[in-house]
């Protein structure tokens, strides 16, 4: 949501150049979810996980409000109209196929950073075993800093996306908050490839639903899904046991 | 004192109808259904199986009752029973396999999290019977107060109600402290496969406590609808409801008998004196919209960091020590 609050105002009402915009914007998050890490998960670390949940839930509260104090509950979009492609009938908009292509780039760019690089190696490490990992001589914050910027950097790609498509309001995050954590599970926590299954197949299911009757069914039949596979393999789709 | 304090209690919330105002009274009735609700929640908070979908069975205690009482004519009498069967069935079906296939923790709060958002949209999607987001309104059944109906046209006879709801509740809470069950759910809560070794049978138990808390969440919901006589699928249920149980029972404390009763005074209270704030700030020419909920989220933040056993959690520890030290 800061994300593309942050794309709306540099490129929208001050026109600079839409990169530089997104590069800012995906700077700014970054830095947020470093500063989330340092204020508030990292003194609850050793708590039950329930809490960091809850914590993080408290957050968004917050962040959504203080949106809602400074730029009011309007909706405000970019303004921006992109192309349309046509082909053999079928019509693909420009926005959502250049969200597709970046979206790849970037997760493969993720993937190669975490089995191709010694920090990579140290935070899939780390998420295996956090005791154990302090022992081996790993500065334990610094992976937790790096996971936690670059966590932001991707939320903060993902604005500049999705501001392409979809207007700007206070609960705009709320509204993929659910989806995009069931898509996660549903993968298989950790497991990239999972993810972009098991977002692949909620999309469809969503998409054929909505196209039967109406939309609410679509995510019904989602939810329900995710609820039927978390009892077939609560690992997600590829997980491992 | 000590003994005689819980009978002060008691006489002060018999009086209470007698001596309010009408606005007071109002929010009291609000503090007494929700504390049901988050009493409900805690009953199986308290052993680490965090639900994320009990704004799913506040909704269908509401919307049973309701559906059945307009297209059926079913008295509440029948339909609130009805309600609360129906979301036992509902807690059956969905925590059976979760218990079964052992999905705890994270699992387990996203699993019901996505029962909450189905139930929320299978409301909004038969908007034919049910008014969708519109949200739906039980007929009147003629003016004035109908023991049939369930409709009461005072406040005060309303109150009494909903206390009796809240004092079951409690007792319930108590009756599951002191029973056998309690010790079998503590030493699931540390240890599932440990506990089953030693006998304890542990879907079984869970599941008891899970269907005894959504029953008693679906008869705050029916509660809810009775009294405001309106309900909307995004107003007792959803994700938005089912994070707000989670979060006043933190507030108030988990682990103790009244601490979600005081988690939903100051969550409650608070809510409304910022709606007042703001209301008066608005007059004024100043605009500031979003303050409560800013508040409300960093309170929540801090809470969670400083104070994660509550304010009654943590008032009760702080009173335990100090008899400790002034003993020792």
């Amino acid at each position: 949501m800061f994300g593309m609050y942050t794309m709306y105002w540099l490129a929208g009402v001050y026109d600079v150049h839409i990169l530089l915009a997104a590069i800012a914007a995906i700077g700014l998050v970054s830095i947020m979810g470093l500063l989330v890490h340092i204020l508030i998960i990292s003194p609850i670390l050793g708590s039950p996980p329930i809490n960091q949940l809850l914590a993080t839930g408290g957050l968004l509260f917050f962040l959504q409000s203080v949106a809602t104090l400074m730029w009011s509950i309007e909706f405000r979009n970019l303004g921006l109209k992109l192309p349309i492609l046509e082909y053999n009938e079928m019509y693909f908009s420009y926005a959502r196929l250049l969200a597709f292509g970046v979206a790849l780039v970037g997760m493969a760019a993720v993937y190669l950073f975490l089995t191709r690089t010694y920090i990579g190696a140290a935070i899939r490490a780390i998420s295996q075993d956090r005791e154990i990992m302090v022992l081996m001589g790993v500065d334990e914050r610094k992976v937790y800093w790096v996971t936690a910027a670059i966590g932001g950097g991707l939320a903060g790609l993902a604005a500049c996306l999705l501001v392409l498509q979809y207007d700007v309001h206070p609960f705009v995050g709320i509204s993929f908050g659910p989806i995009t954590f069931i898509i996660c599970v549903l993968g298989g926590l950790g497991n990239m490839l999972g993810g972009f299954l098991a977002a692949f197949i909620l999309s469809i299911i969503i998409s054929i639903g909505g196209l039967y009757s109406e939309t609410e069914w679509g995510y019904v039949l989602a939810f329900v899904f995710f609820i039927v596979v978390m009892f077939i393999r609560p690992q997600g789709l590829l997980g491992k046991k | 004192m000590g003994k005689s304090f819980p009978y002060i209690i008691g006489i002060a919330l018999l009086a209470v109808p007698f001596v309010a105002p009408a606005y007071p009274l109002h929010l009291i009735i609000m503090i007494l259904i929700w504390s049901l609700v988050y009493t409900a929640w805690s009953l199986m908070g308290r052993f680490g199986l965090v639900s994320l979908g009990h704004g799913a069975f506040m909704s269908i205690g509401a919307y049973v009752t309701a559906l059945l009482w307009n297209y059926g004519g079913i008295s509440p009498w029948i339909g609130i029973p009805a309600a609360m069967i129906t979301a036992a069935m509902m807690a059956l079906l969905v925590a059976y396999p979760c218990f079964q296939f052992k999905i705890v923790g994270h699992y387990f709060a996203l699993v019901t999290l996505a029962l909450s958002e189905v139930v929320k949209l299978v409301i909004i999607a038969c908007r034919d019977s049910t008014g969708g987001s519109l949200g739906f309104t039980p007929e009147r059944h003629g003016d004035g107060t109908s023991i049939f109906a369930f409709q009461f046209a005072d406040k005060e006879e309303f109150y009494f109600v909903v206390l009796i709801a809240w004092g079951i509740g409690l007792l319930i809470w108590r009756a599951v402290d002191r029973s056998m069950i309690r010790f079998a759910l503590d030493s699931i809560s540390e240890d599932e496969d440990a506990s089953a070794a030693a006998g304890v049978h542990v879907t079984a138990s869970k599941l008891k406590i899970t269907m005894l808390s959504a029953v008693l969440t679906a008869l705050g919901g029916a509660l809810y609808c009775q009294y405001q006589m309106f309900i909307g699928p995004e107003v007792i249920g959803g994700i938005g409801i089912s994070l707000q149980i989670v979060f006043a029972v933190v507030v108030g404390g988990l682990y103790t008998m009244l601490g979600p009763t005081i988690g939903a005074i100051i969550t409650l209270l608070m809510v409304e004196i910022f709606r007042n704030l703001i209301t008066s700030l608005r007059n004024d020419g100043i605009d500031l919209a979003g303050l409560d909920t800013t508040v409300y989220g960093l309170m929540l933040i801090l809470f969670i960091i400083f104070l994660p056993k509550g304010v009654l959690g943590e008032a009760i520890d702080r009173l335990a020590g100090g008899k400790r030290r002034s003993q020792g």
